[in-house]
C-alpha cells in the first residue's frame, strides 16, 4: 500500500528537486488543494459521527474503499460514471441506515474499546465481502467523457481537467456540508443534538431518525470521496487504510466535532504531503505526523477544538 | 501574620465575559476554619476550583505559606499540603474503604509511585491508612467497597482520604450537602476536629453548621466578597443582612 | 479493587507448568504453533497494562511489536546470530525510547483523541519501514539466525531448536505474568488503577498521572518489545505488516477476550482467537468474514457476556470484575490478603 493513491500522478518529474517555477508551484498548490478537498470529505464524516454520535468508527477507512470498488463496478455495469456516482452514494446511505440500525446504535454511549473492536470487526466483514464480490484485484475506473482531456499550462505540463472537476466539486460538498450545519433548521437540531442529548430529547426531536441520517450520512461522504477519486487513482483493497490513518490525523488537528476544522486539518494535510514530496523526498510520509506531533503540543484538543476548563 | 496558610489575592475568573470571581481576597489560618457562603452562583465554587487548581486563574495569586501556586496544577498542589474534598464525593467507588485510605496516604508518601517498595514503607502507608479511618469514624468500614457505603459515610471517606493524604490546607465544598440530621451532625464533629493544626477552608449552604463551625465568615455575592470577618461581625452587617441572610436571624 | 484476579492468573502459571511437557508428547507443528500463542500472548498481557489498568486504549502496540523485530533484524549481523544478550536488551531499550516520545505526546490527549494519535503514531513507524531503503521496503527483510544465547562460546539455550525456543518463551511468559501481578499490586499499580477509576480523585490526592501513565506506556512497550524480538526471531522475517495497526487491533480483542481487569486473561484471550483462526482457516476460504461477525458479536455481549462464559469456565472465581454488581456477602474478596490481615491485627 503506498499510501493514498491520488498521490501517483502521472505528470512529468520536476528538473531537480528543492527548485520551482511559479508554474510548477501553481500545480502543486492545486494538487495539494485537491488532495485536500478530497480529505475533507472523509474527514467531515468521520468528524461528524464522533461529534454527534460520540462513535469512534475505524470502519470509515473501508467505506472509502467500498466507494472506489462501486465506481468501478457500477461503471462497469451502466456504462455511465455520473449513474455509478449516483448509485453508489444512495448504496452507501442505505448501507449506512442499516448498519446504524443493526449494530452503531448499539454503541452509543459505550466505552471507545467497544467501539474500536466492533469497528474492527467490521473492517474484516467489508474487506472480506469486498473480496468475494469485486475479488482483490487492481482496477482502474476512467474519467467520464465529458471530463477527459487535460488544461494545456505550458509546452510541458497540462493539468487534467477532471482534476479541476474534482476540485470544484469537493469544495461544493464542502459548502453545502457546512452551510447544512450551521445555517439549517436540521443542522440546528443536529449540533444541539451534540451539546446537550438531553435537551433534544426534552424538546421532542426524533434523535434516532438524527442519529440514523447522521451516520449514513458519514459513510455517504466516505463513499462519495472514493468515488470520486475513482478515476485519478487505482481501485485496490488496502486503499481504505491509507485513508483512515489520514482522516484520523486531519480530525486530530482540527478538532474533533468541527467541520470548519476538518477542512483546514485536510488542507494542512494536503499541502504538507504535496509540498513534502517535492521538498523532502526521503521524509515525505513523515512530516504530515510532525505536523500532528507540533499541533499536539501546541494545542493537544486540536486547532479548532474545544479546550477542557 | 505568621499563622495565614492559605492566601488569594485579588484572584479573578473570567469565562468569556462573565467575570465568575473578581478580585477576591481572603486569608485561610492554621487552626481555624474559614467558611465562605453566599447565594447560588456567587462564584463559591469557581473560588474554590481556582484554590484547589482544578481551574486556572486569569489574575490575581495564591500564596500557601508564602508560595505562589498559580502556575501549579492540582497533583502539585496536592502534594504541596492542599487537600479537597469534592461537592460530589469524590472516591474510588469500586474499591475499599481501606484502599481509598490507603491510595491518600501512598499519594504523599516518599515514592507514590514505587514499583519495588519496601515492606516497611508499606506497612507504614498501610498503618498511616488504618489510623485515617478511624480518626474518621470508619475503623469498622474498611473492607466495604467504598460505593456500598452510605452516603455520609462516603462523604466521611473523602475527608479521611483529604487528611490522611497529610494536607495541612482543605478545601471543603459543601460537606454537608444531602446530610441526614444525624449524618450532618457525625460530620460536623469530624470537620470541627481537624482544624487543630490545619487550615479549613469550608463553603456550606446550612448555616445553622457555618455558624457552629466558622472562625471566619467571608460573604461572596456576584463574584465579589461583600463582607468577612468574625461570625458576630458578619451577622451584625447590616449590608450582609439584606443582601444574603435576609430578614430572619440566621442563629 | 483486588490484588487483579490472583487465582485467575495462579491458574494460568499451573497451565503453563503443564504445558511444558508440550514438545515431549506433540509434533513440532504443535510447539511452533503454541510458541506463537505465548508471544501473542505476552504481548497482549502487556497491552492490558495499559489498557485494562491504566483505562487507555493504545492502538500502536503493534508497530512496537514489529519495531522490535526489526531493531532484531537490522542489527544482527549478515552471517551469524545476533548475540541476544545484548541483541534484546538493545530492542527492548530502542522500544521503549520510542513508546516514551509518542506516550508523551500521546498522553497530551485523552480518550478518543488518545485512540487516534496512538493510531497515527503507529502508522508513521509503518510508513517509515514501508518506504525506507535501509529495512527492504515493503518486501521486509530476513532474520537468517536465529540469535544466540552463549556465555563463553557456551550456548545455553538453543534457539534455533525449537523445543527449547518454546521454553524459553514459556519462561518468559511465565515470568511476565509474575511481574505484572508484582507491579499491579505494588504502589504503582495501585496509582495506576485508581487514576483509571477516577482520574480527578487520583489527580487532587497528589499523583503525577502524566508521570504515572507514561510509565505504564513505556513498561507496557517495553514488554510488547520482548515479545515482537522473539516472534520475529521464530519467523526470520519482519515486513511493514507487523507494524500495521490491524495487529493492535488483534491485540485488543485477545485482551477483552481474556478479561481486561486480569493479568494473564490475555494470555488465554490469544489462545482462544488463535485457536478459532486455525478452526475457520481450515473451515472456510472466507475465514475472516467469520472472525469479523465473531468479534462484533463478541463485542456486542461484552462485557457483561464474556464475564458470564469466563465464570462458566473458570469457576466464580475467575470473575474480578470490579464492574460485577456482587452480593454483599462477597465484599471480603474485594480486599487483598495483606488488607484482611490488618484489619484482624
Amino acid at each position: 500500500m503506498g499510501g493514498p493513491p491520488q498521490r501517483e500522478t502521472p505528470r512529468p518529474l520536476l528538473p531537480g528537486h528543492g527548485s520551482m517555477d511559479l508554474q510548477t508551484f501553481a500545480v502543486q498548490l492545486l494538487n495539494g488543494v485537491q488532495y485536500g478537498l478530497v480529505l475533507f470529505l472523509v474527514a467531515s464524516g468521520l468528524t461528524l459521527i464522533f461529534g454527534i454520535l460520540g462513535v469512534i468508527n475505524l470502519a470509515h477507512g473501508a467505506f472509502y474503499m467500498l466507494g472506489a470498488y462501486l465506481a468501478y463496478w457500477l461503471t462497469a455495469a451502466t456504462g455511465s460514471f455520473w449513474l455509478a456516482l449516483a448509485g453508489g452514494v444512495a448504496i452507501a446511505f442505505c448501507l449506512g441506515l442499516a448498519l446504524e440500525q443493526l449494530l452503531v446504535r448499539r454503541l452509543y454511549g459505550r466505552d471507545h474499546l467497544t467501539q474500536v473492536l466492533m469497528s474492527y470487526g467490521l473492517i474484516l466483514v467489508i474487506d472480506e465481502a469486498r473480496q468475494i464480490l469485486f475479488g482483490k484485484d487492481v482496477h482502474s475506473v476512467a474519467a467520464p467523457a465529458l471530463l477527459a482531456g487535460g488544461i494545456r499550462l505550458t509546452d510541458l505540463q497540462t493539468y487534467p481537467v477532471y482534476r479541476l472537476a474534482v476540485c470544484i466539486f469537493c469544495l461544493l460538498v464542502a459548502v453545502g456540508v457546512f452551510l447544512l450545519i450551521h445555517r439549517t433548521r436540521i443542522g440546528m437540531i443536529v449540533r444541539a443534538g451534540a451539546e446537550n442529548r438531553e435537551m433534544t430529547r426534552a424538546l421532542g426531536i426524533p434523535f434516532d431518525t438524527v442519529n440514523r441520517t447522521v451516520f449514513a450520512a458519514g459513510i455517504a461522504l466516505a463513499a462519495l470521496a472514493g468515488l470520486v477519486v475513482a478515476p485519478i487513482s487505482t481501485v485496490f483493497p488496502g486503499m481504505g487504510d491509507g485513508m483512515l490513518i489520514l482522516s484520523f490525523v486531519v480530525v486530530v488537528l482540527g478538532g474533533i466535532g468541527s467541520v470548519a476544522g476538518a477542512a483546514i486539518g485536510a488542507l494542512l494535510v494536503g499541502l504538507t504531503d504535496t509540498f513534502g514530496k517535492v521538498f523532502f523526498p526521503s521524509l515525505s510520509s513523515m512530516l504530515i505526523y510532525v505536523v500532528m506531533a507540533l499541533v499536539l503540543i501546541w494545542r493537544p484538543t486540536g486547532i479548532l477544538g474545544r479546550r477542557e476548563a | 501574620m505568621p499563622d495565614i496558610a492559605l492566601r488569594a489575592e485579588n484572584l479573578e475568573r473570567r469565562f468569556g465575559g462573565l467575570r465568575a470571581v473578581a478580585g477576591v481576597s481572603l486569608d485561610v489560618r492554621r487552626g481555624e476554619i474559614h467558611a465562605v457562603i453566599g447565594p447560588n452562583g456567587a462564584g463559591k465554587s469557581t473560588l474554590i476550583n481556582l484554590l484547589s487548581g482544578d481551574l486556572a486563574v486569569t489574575a490575581g495569586d495564591i500564596l500557601l505559606d508564602g508560595r505562589s501556586l498559580r502556575r501549579l496544577g492540582p497533583d502539585r498542589r496536592g502534594r504541596l499540603g492542599i487537600g479537597r474534598a469534592y461537592q460530589k464525593t469524590t472516591i474510588f467507588g469500586a474499591s475499599s474503604a481501606f484502599e481509598n485510605a490507603r491510595l491518600a496516604v501512598q499519594a504523599r508518601a516518599g515514592r507514590p509511585l514505587a514499583l519495588w517498595p519496601r515492606r516497611r514503607a508499606e506497612q507504614a502507608t498501610d498503618g498511616l491508612a488504618e489510623a485515617a479511618l478511624a480518626a474518621a469514624g470508619l475503623a469498622a468500614r474498611g473492607g466495604i467497597r467504598a460505593d456500598r457505603l452510605s452516603h455520609g459515610e462516603q462523604r466521611q471517606l473523602e475527608i479521611a482520604m483529604v487528611v490522611a493524604g497529610g494536607a495541612h490546607v482543605l478545601l471543603l465544598d459543601e460537606p454537608l450537602a444531602g446530610m441526614g440530621t444525624e449524618e450532618a451532625r457525625t460530620i460536623t464533629a469530624l470537620i470541627r476536629s481537624l482544624k487543630a493544626g490545619r487550615a479549613v477552608l469550608l463553603v456550606e449552604h446550612d448555616m445553622d453548621a457555618v455558624f457552629a463551625l466558622a472562625d471566619r465568615l467571608t460573604v461572596m455575592a456576584d463574584g465579589r466578597v461583600i463582607a468577612s470577618g468574625s461570625p458576630q461581625e458578619v451577622r451584625r452587617d447590616q449590608h450582609v443582612r439584606t443582601a444574603y441572610l435576609g430578614h430572619g436571624d440566621p442563629g | 479493587m483486588t490484588a487483579p484476579a490472583d487465582r485467575h492468573s495462579w491458574l494460568v502459571l499451573a497451565l503453563l507448568l503443564v504445558l511444558a511437557a508440550l514438545p515431549l508428547l506433540a509434533p513440532g507443528y504443535y510447539v511452533q504453533f503454541a510458541t506463537k500463542i505465548l508471544l501473542m500472548g505476552i504481548a497482549a498481557m502487556a497491552l492490558n497494562l495499559v489498557v485494562g489498568f491504566g483505562g487507555l486504549v493504545s492502538l500502536c502496540h503493534g508497530a512496537f511489536f514489529g519495531l522490535a523485530g526489526y531493531v532484531l533484524a537490522l542489527t544482527a549481523p549478515r552471517y551469524d546470530p545476533a548475540a541476544l544478550w545484548w541483541s534484546l536488551p538493545f530492542a527492548v531499550a530502542a522500544v521503549a525510547l520510542v513508546a516514551l516520545v509518542i506516550g508523551a505526546l500521546s498522553l497530551r490527549t485523552r480518550g478518543l483523541y488518545f485512540i487516534m494519535v496512538t493510531l497515527a503514531f503507529g502508522e508513521m513507524l509503518f510508513y517509515l519501514f514501508q518506504d525506507a531503503g535501509f529495512a527492504g521496503g515493503s518486501d521486509g527483510t530476513f532474520i537468517h539466525y536465529k540469535p544466540e544465547l552463549a556465555v563463553a562460546g557456551l550456548t545455553l539455550v538453543d534457539l534455533e531448536a525449537p523445543a527449547q525456543f518454546f521454553w524459553l518463551v514459556l519462561a518468559l511468559a511465565a515470568g511476565v505474568i509474575l511481574l505484572l501481578r508484582h507491579l499491579l499490586a505494588a504502589p504503582f499499580g495501585r496509582a495506576l488503577r485508581a487514576a483509571r477509576d477516577n482520574e480527578r480523585r487520583a489527580r487532587a490526592l497528589g499523583f503525577p498521572i502524566y508521570r504515572l501513565q507514561l510509565g505504564a506506556f513505556v513498561l507496557s512497550g517495553a514488554l510488547t518489545a520482548l515479545a515482537g524480538y522473539f516472534a520475529a526471531a521464530q519467523f526470520g522475517f519482519v515486513a511493514p505488516q507487523m507494524l500495521g495497526w490491524h495487529l493492535s487491533a488483534i491485540l485488543l480483542v485477545m485482551v477483552v477476550l481474556g478479561g481486561l481487569r486480569t493479568v494473564a486473561g490475555p494470555l488465554l484471550g490469544a489462545a482462544a482467537l488463535m485457536g478459532l483462526e486455525e478452526v475457520l482457516k481450515l473451515a472456510t476460504e472466507h475465514w475472516k468474514l467469520v472472525e469479523g461477525l465473531a468479534i462484533i458479536g463478541i463485542v456486542l455481549v461484552s462485557p457483561a457476556g464474556l464475564r458470564r462464559l469466563a465464570t462458566a469456565a473458570f469457576g466464580a472465581s475467575a470473575s474480578g470484575g470490579e464492574h460485577l454488581a456482587a452480593p454483599p456477602r462477597s465484599t471480603a474478596e474485594d480486599t487483598t490478603a495483606t488488607d484482611r490481615s490488618i484489619r484482624h491485627a
